[in-house]
């Protein structure tokens, strides 16, 4: 390959370090309204009334809209393909307003106004009466015989409960000689921390409802709005600028909703719906916080012979991405380490805690926790050596699961396990840090996860993509799938290059996709885009290759199979002689007086294949006992991605990822009031995202398969850096100071609660 | 209240109210929508941009505090098209993921080059550590500050040398 593989610049940073690219806030218009939302002050009960008078005095306002006005239609905001089948449909269990108080800060109402500062004043100005009940924020209480209904379809405030079984469980355990190791383990609420906060801004034009958002998924935005508008689909239009980061909470319908029943309600004005930092944080999505119990059941020669675990997630107080992030969560389970009898269980549960929805690695990075701690705890039971159990029991090539028959076609995982522990001396450093005492102690820690591509089988993957000749010769590429910052608009550029025999300047990547015009993608989750939207991508690029070839054979009035296309020109199959340029041919085509036509392509992919990418991380770490303190001395994560597109990106993908899972190793997590549900640090003070000055050096390197069912050997990478590094971290904790702690973050006070419970504080 | 400023070299005249802050000033009244507003508290460093020689979060000052005040922002950083060293590292390092946080960034990065001309890891990390990026864990951004400033090695992996 010419220029996959490269480490080419991006193809929208010069864009973006001048200033040039364009957000949605950008793009509004000086005239546009401004909309704020009134939160809910209470986590569980009815609105009983609204007094709107001394909000109506305030200047400006223009429109206020409550619970009591809004169309009674309840309706889903997951991010997921929509199903035809009602029973895989994700579930419509809220309004556009809720007069049910189902979390802290629920939307209630909403003020309009011609300035953002007088819709501010007078959302503040609302009176609103409540009836109150206690708010339920565990899942314990949630489950708890004659707790408050949270929803009414789900009595009993469980969303989905689900299980599986591989063999039989209790006929495994019988087996003699095997060895018990069980424990709990707990994940907490983290989020997602984009720079650009949640906004959006929404206008009437011909006729329909134009939002403009910072959205991951334009096309399923669009039909959640028809659905919560009790719309048309084709009445609804939406646009996606440039994004300031998603990395799964944009993966939701958030603003866009009420931003579009709101502009229907001042007659098409345009009218801004832009969350602030606060709000981004305590009124989108969440990480699912998880519990998990697990029992593990090993033979004397290391390999399993039976595990099972039961996890409980806390969703908070709507769906939104619902089971989906738990069941993957147990699937995971069964997937890493697919031998002996195998049993899942999981329950979502709703609480009124706010809505947890898709956060990068989708569930994996809860499972991944529990999991990879989990290994750690029967090595320390067990004796045996840490990398060898997990080579020995973890998935191998031509795997293929028995729930979702998603088949290993590729792996490079032993290889980079190999190169993870080469990099950092484990065995020998483990074994060198095993007996230690005094105050300030060094361990080594490991974990592995193994994280699919794209959603099939469980979701429909469909892709398309147009592609059309400028008369230079140029190619503009459209497509559905987004760019969200992780460098897709590079690689689909490279892709397009590669296939069509362009150079990368004759690539013109239509970066902003409007539902009007861009072909159907479902958009940037699931690490899908450069797999799924990449297939759609070579297909259509074939297809305009051929139509290309066959005007240039019109031209040169030869057989087109003779004809191939290298770096911009027109040659001879296997000859390098320049025949035509691409230039002219992309003339002649448009303005020819005896055969003009418009060359261009457009195809669609139903990718009915799945595979699963691969890693480790390696970490070192010092612990300092007495101040309960961790510092990550030196990281690697080594991924086995199939085929790197741009070693340059790839590195970015990991280093994001590692540092967001240092974050939820260390330091990320919300804090609420246990009285009333309010999240405590709403706010980029309080809520401990890493700095440039908390991050250690971060090392990325590869292992580089090339996976067969991938458009260019390539398999997904975008979420999965994050998984493996707290489970990393926390086993690392475990080799330094022989406590071994199920909680993450590893924060000094849970630290120090550890350390006084193992005697190492008196 | 009538502020005069100079913002990229172009001094402008203009009526502001006395709650506008430097930020809307520069998206809303002259168009500069560059720089960004990440939290408008002073938190994220995405609206940071040079005011009289000192980078500032122009979330946290007024625009009529700016009066008489020269400003500099991400559109004034190339000049004729032509990318400033800063804004080529960035460029070739993949420095940029989604790009909200890069002109606060650049903006930083170039006050520490002012002071700093050619600055250690550590300092490096001083002197982004009031700018937040979710997306690249800063690597990326270091080494390319590290290369606009002569202190970048390349290695086999494209991994730089940290001091230890």
């Amino acid at each position: 390959m010419n220029i996959i593989g490269k480490p080419l610049n991006r193809v929208d940073a010069y864009d973006k370090v001048t200033g040039k690219a364009k957000y949605t806030p950008d793009l509004v218009s000086p005239h546009a309204l401004h909309a704020k939302v009134l939160h809910s002050t209470i986590a569980n009960g009815w609105v009983k009334e609204f007094d709107l008078s001394e909000a109506w005095k305030v200047e400006g306002v223009v429109d206020i809209v409550t619970c009591f006005d809004v169309p009674d239609i309840q309706f889903p905001t997951a991010g997921h393909p929509w199903s035809t089948e009602p029973k895989h449909q994700d579930i419509a269990d809220r309004k556009l307003l809720n007069a049910r108080v189902r979390c802290y800060a629920d939307d209630i109402a909403a003020v309009v106004a011609e300035t953002e500062i007088a819709a501010e004043v007078a959302v503040r100005k609302i009176k609103v009466t409540y009836e109150e009940y206690t708010p339920i924020l565990s899942i314990e209480d949630a489950m708890k015989e004659g707790a408050t209904v949270i929803h009414e379809e789900k009595p009993n405030n469980v969303v989905v409960h689900s299980s599986y079984e591989i063999g039989s469980f209790e006929e495994a355990i019988k087996e003699k000689g095997l060895i018990k190791v069980v424990g709990d383990y707990e994940t907490p609420i983290v989020t997602h921390c984009h720079i650009e906060p949640a906004n959006s801004f929404a206008y009437m034009e011909d006729g329909k409802i134009v939002v403009v958002s910072s959205t991951q998924i334009p096309h399923i935005v669009r039909r959640v709005c028809s659905q919560a508008l009790g719309v048309g689909f084709g009445t609804i239009r939406i646009v996606k600028p440039y994004i300031g980061g998603g990395f799964g909470n944009k993966q939701d319908a958030l603003t866009e909703p009420l931003n579009a029943y709101l502009t229907t309600r001042v007659g098409g004005r345009p009218v801004r719906l832009a969350y602030t930092r606060e709000e981004t944080f305590a009124c989108t999505r969440t990480r699912h916080a998880m519990k998990f119990h697990i029992e593990s059941y090993i033979r004397p020669d290391g390999s399993f012979a039976a595990r099972s675990i039961e996890a409980y997630s806390n969703q908070g107080a709507y769906a939104s991405h619902a089971h989906a992030l738990v069941a993957n969560s147990v699937n995971g389970f069964r997937m890493m380490y697919p031998v002996g009898a195998i049993k899942g269980e999981a329950y979502t549960v709703y609480t009124n805690m706010p809505t947890a929805g898709a956060m990068r690695a989708y569930g994996i990075p809860q499972i991944g926790f529990a999991l990879e701690a989990h290994v750690d705890d029967i090595v320390a039971k067990t004796g045996f050596d840490s990398i060898k159990i997990r080579k020995q029991n973890m998935m191998k090539l031509g795997f293929v699961d028995p729930v979702t028959t998603i088949t290993c076609h590729s792996t490079g995982l032993e290889e980079c396990i190999d190169k993870g522990e080469k990099y950092l001396s484990y065995t020998k450093k483990r074994k060198e840090y095993e007996k230690q005492d005094g105050p300030i102690r060094r361990g080594v820690g490991m974990a592995i996860f193994c994280y699919k591509t794209g959603v099939y089988p469980i979701s429909l993957e469909t892709s398309a993509v147009r592609m059309l000749l400028n008369q230079d010769g140029s190619l503009q590429v459209q497509m559905g799938a987004t760019e969200i910052g992780q460098g897709a608009d590079t690689v689909f550029a490279m892709m397009a290059a590669e296939t069509v025999g362009l150079t990368m300047d004759k690539i013109h990547m239509v970066s902003k996709q409007d539902t009007d015009v861009t072909p159907y993608d479902t958009g940037a989750y699931a690490s899908r885009q450069s797999y799924v939207s990449g297939l759609a991508l070579k297909k259509t690029a074939e297809t305009f290759k051929k139509k290309l070839l066959e005007f240039a054979g019109f031209m040169l009035k030869c057989d087109p199979w003779d004809l191939d296309i290298k770096e911009n020109y027109i040659v001879h199959t296997n000859k390098d002689e320049r025949l035509l340029s691409v230039a002219e041919v992309a003339l002649e085509s448009c303005y020819s007086m005896t055969n003009s036509q418009h060359i261009s392509a457009e195809e669609t992919h139903h990718c009915t294949d799945n595979t699963y990418s691969f890693g480790v991380c390696f970490v070192e770490v010092e612990v300092d006992i007495p101040m309960c303190q961790v510092k990550v001395l030196d990281i690697i994560n080594v991924h086995d991605s199939g085929t790197i597109l741009n070693h340059q990106t790839a590195r970015g993908q990991v280093h994001g990822g590692m540092s967001m899972g240092l974050g939820y190793g260390l330091y990320e997590r919300h804090l609420f009031d246990p009285k009333t549900g309010r999240m405590y640090n709403d706010n980029l003070l309080d809520y401990k995202l890493m700095t440039a000055l908390d991050t250690p050096d971060l090392h990325a390197d590869f292992v580089e398969t090339y996976d067969p069912t991938g458009p260019y050997g390539n398999k997904s990478l975008g979420e999965p850096p994050t998984i493996p590094v707290a489970p990393a971290i926390r086993n690392a904790v475990l080799n330094a100071t022989g406590v071994a702690i199920n909680a993450i973050p590893l924060h000094p006070q849970r630290l120090f609660g550890a350390f006084t419970d193992a005697g190492l504080i008196k | 209240m009538k502020i005069q400023v100079t913002v990229n070299g172009i001094a402008y005249e203009k009526d502001v109210a006395e709650h506008r802050t430097l930020l809307h000033f520069l998206r809303d009244d002259l168009g500069l929508t560059g720089t960004k507003e990440g939290c408008g508290a002073g938190e994220c460093g995405a609206c940071t941009v040079y005011f009289n020689g000192k980078t500032v979060n122009s979330c946290m000052v007024l625009a009529v505090e700016a009066n008489g005040g020269t400003i500099e922002t991400i559109e004034g950083e190339a000049q004729d098209g032509v990318l400033s060293r800063l804004q080529d590292a960035f460029d070739r390092h993949h420095a940029v993921q989604c790009g909200f946080c890069t002109a606060g960034m650049i903006m930083s990065a170039r006050e520490l080059i002012h002071h700093t001309p050619h600055p250690t890891v550590k300092e490096i990390q001083d002197g982004l550590e009031g700018n937040f990026c979710r997306c690249t864990g800063y690597e990326q951004i270091i080494e390319a500050i590290l290369d606009a400033t002569g202190g970048y090695r390349e290695k086999e992996e494209l991994v730089y040398v940290r001091e230890q």
